[in-house]
C-alpha cells in the first residue's frame, strides 16, 4: 500500500497535503483500490464551502456510489477538472494527478485531528 | 447471524486474487482483477464464472410435465430432450416468484435452474404446487455451476473434450460430457449477453475443472467475478430478480412477453392476469433510459416527469461497452415512447435522461 509520508490522512479515506493555508485533497491509495475502477467523480464548485467531516462530493465506481468527506474546512478554491473526463486517474494516480479540490482553510487546527501515515496504516490494517 | 455459504471453488479465490462480498447470504467474489477488465475480456475473448451458488431443481415422474406447465408462463411442451427454455414462476396476480431455465433431460425429467436468493421460497412454491406422479428434489447443495463466456468459450473448452461442442446449438445440451476427465452438463446458455455455456458438475469435480479451463485458456480467459456478470446482463437486458423482477414486478411490465406464453393449451397460474396485461398493456413499463446530464443512474433512484414521480431506475451504471451512463426504469407506460424526457433524482439533485432503446449491447452476428 502506497502511503506517501508527506502526507496526513482522515478516518474516510481522504489525504491533505498542506501547503500554507492550503489544502490539496484527495483519496488514498487504500480506498481507490477498495472502490474499483472509478467511473464517475462529482466535484464542488470552485468558491464553496466544505465542512470537516461533512460530504464535499462523490466518487462512483462502476457498482458503488461512495460519498467524499472533507478533511478540513474551508473554502474551495481550486477544483481538478480533469477528474471529469478521467476518473480513472483516481486508480491511477491517486495522490499525483487525482488530487480532487484545493481548500484554503479556515481553522489549521483542524489538521491536528487527521492521522499521519503510520496511524492511517495502522487503522486499515485491522 | 449464520455464517456465510461458500462454493466449492471459494478456497481457490485467493490465489486468484479475489474480492468478496456477501450476496444473498453467500460469500462471493465481485471481481478478481477489475469488474472493467473482466467485462471486456468476456465481450472479446472470454471469461470465467462461479456460479455454484445458483438453486437446482430435480422434477421426475409421469405427471412432471404438467407441473412445470402449470408453474411456469413459458411453454415447455415445445421442449425437445436436450434442449433448455427460459422461462418465469408467477403469483396468481402476475408478480414473479422467480425467472428460471428449464431443461428437459428425458422425457419425464426435467432440471429446474433458479436464483440462489430465491431457493427456498421457490422449492416451497414448487411443493406447494406438485400433484400426481412426480418427485421433486433440491439438488442445490449436490451441483456446482460454472460458466464459460464469451467468442473463445467453444475454442478455449473444446480442449478438454472429444465431445463436439459445435453441434450444441443455442439453448441446447449435452448431459454426461467428459470435461478434464469431469462428467458434466454442458449447456448453451448464458447470462452475459455472449456466446458461451453453463457447465453443471458435482461439487468435488468443480475446482478441477476450475483450474483446468484457466490452464488451457491461457491469457484467453479471465476469472470474473459478480460485478462483471452483473454489467454483462444489464447490458444485454437480461432481467435479475429483486431488480427488474420481483414480486411486485409481472414478467409483462419487465418486458419479457416472449418467455410469456398466454395461450397456451393449459391453464397456468397467473395466466389471467398475464393475459389482460399483454393484450391491454401493463401499467407500467420497463425502459432503457441515458443520462443527458451528468451522472450515473442507480437501483432504486426515483424517476420524475415534471412534479410527477413516474417510477424508479431499477439497474444503472456505466455501460463498461458503451461508456455511457445508462439504465434501466420501470416506470408509468404513458412516458415510456422513444426519445422522451424525464428526470432522474440523483442525490437530492433532479438530472435530465431521455427513454432509449434496448438492449444497449447486442453481441454481432457472425
Amino acid at each position: 500500500m502506497n502511503l506517501p509520508m508527506n502526507l496526513k490522512y482522515s478516518e474516510e479515506h481522504e489525504w491533505v497535503r498542506v501547503e500554507g493555508n492550503k489544502a490539496y485533497v484527495g483519496i488514498t491509495d487504500f480506498a481507490q483500490s477498495e472502490l474499483g475502477d472509478i467511473v464517475f467523480v462529482e466535484l464542488p464548485s470552485v468558491g464553496d464551502e466544505v465542512k470537516q467531516d461533512e460530504p464535499f462530493g462523490s466518487v462512483e465506481s462502476v457498482k458503488t456510489v461512495s460519498e467524499l468527506y472533507a478533511p478540513v474546512s474551508g473554502k474551495v478554491v481550486e477544483v481538478n477538472g480533469e477528474l471529469e473526463d478521467s476518473p480513472e486517474l483516481v486508480n491511477e494516480s491517486p495522490y499525483e494527478k487525482a488530487w480532487m479540490i484545493v481548500v484554503e482553510m479556515s481553522d489549521t487546527s483542524e489538521l491536528n485531528k487527521l492521522m499521519d501515515a503510520a496511524a492511517y496504516e495502522e487503522m486499515v490494517k485491522e | 447471524m449464520s455464517a456465510l455459504k461458500r462454493t466449492p471453488i471459494y478456497p481457490l479465490y485467493r490465489e486468484y486474487g479475489a474480492k468478496t462480498i456477501d450476496f444473498g447470504g453467500w460469500e462471493l467474489p465481485v471481481q478478481f482483477s477489475s469488474i472493467q477488465k473482466e467485462h471486456e475480456a468476456v465481450r472479446t475473448k472470454a471469461g470465467l464464472f462461479d456460479v455454484s451458488h445458483m438453486g437446482e431443481v430435480e422434477v421426475k415422474g409421469k405427471d412432471t410435465l404438467a407441473f412445470i406447465q402449470k408453474i411456469t408462463t413459458n411453454d415447455a411442451s415445445k421442449l425437445a430432450v436436450g434442449q433448455a427454455q427460459y422461462s418465469i414462476m408467477c403469483y396468481p396476480n402476475g408478480g414473479t416468484v422467480d425467472d428460471l431455465l428449464v431443461y428437459k433431460l428425458s422425457e419425464d425429467h426435467y432440471l429446474l435452474v433458479i436464483n440462489a436468493a430465491n431457493i427456498e421460497k421457490d422449492v416451497a412454491w414448487m411443493q406447494q404446487h406438485a400433484e400426481g406422479d412426480m418427485i421433486l428434489r433440491n439438488i442445490s447443495d449436490e451441483t456446482a455451476q460454472l460458466a464459460l463466456q464469451g467468442p473463445m468459450a467453444e475454442q478455449v473448452l473444446q480442449k478438454l473434450t472429444d465431445t463436439n461442442l459445435s453441434e450444441i446449438r443455442f439453448f441446447h445440451f449435452k448431459p454426461e460430457v467428459k470435461l478434464a476427465g469431469v462428467c458434466a452438463l454442458v449447456s448453451r446458455t448464458g447470462y452475459t449477453g455472449e456466446d458461451g455455456f453453463e457447465i453443471y458438475v458435482k461439487p468435488e469435480d468443480a475446482r478441477v475443472l476450475w483450474k483446468n479451463i484457466l490452464e488451457v485458456g491461457g491469457d484467453d480467459v479471465l476469472p470474473c467475478g459478480l460485478g462483471a456478470r452483473d454489467t454483462l446482463r444489464f447490458e444485454a437486458r437480461l432481467p435479475l430478480y429483486g431488480q427488474e423482477l420481483s414480486e411486485d414486478i409481472s414478467p409483462i411490465e419487465a418486458g419479457l412477453s416472449f418467455a410469456v406464453k398466454v395461450d397456451k393449451p393449459v391453464p397456468f397460474i397467473g395466466q389471467e392476469v398475464l393475459k389482460r396485461q399483454k393484450e391491454s398493456g401493463a401499467p407500467r413499463k420497463l425502459v432503457g433510459i441515458e443520462m443527458i446530464e451528468r451522472g450515473i443512474p442507480r437501483s432504486h433512484y426515483p424517476v420524475y416527469a415534471g412534479e410527477e414521480k413516474i417510477g424508479e431506475v431499477t439497474t444503472g451504471t456505466q455501460s463498461p461497452t458503451l461508456k455511457k451512463n445508462v439504465g434501466l426504469a420501470l416506470i408509468k407506460r404513458e412516458y415510456s415512447d422513444l426519445g422522451a424526457e424525464v428526470d432522474v433524482e440523483i442525490r437530492g439533485k433532479r438530472l435530465k435522461a431521455k427513454v432509449v432503446s434496448t438492449p444497449f449491447y447486442k453481441r454481432p452476428k457472425i
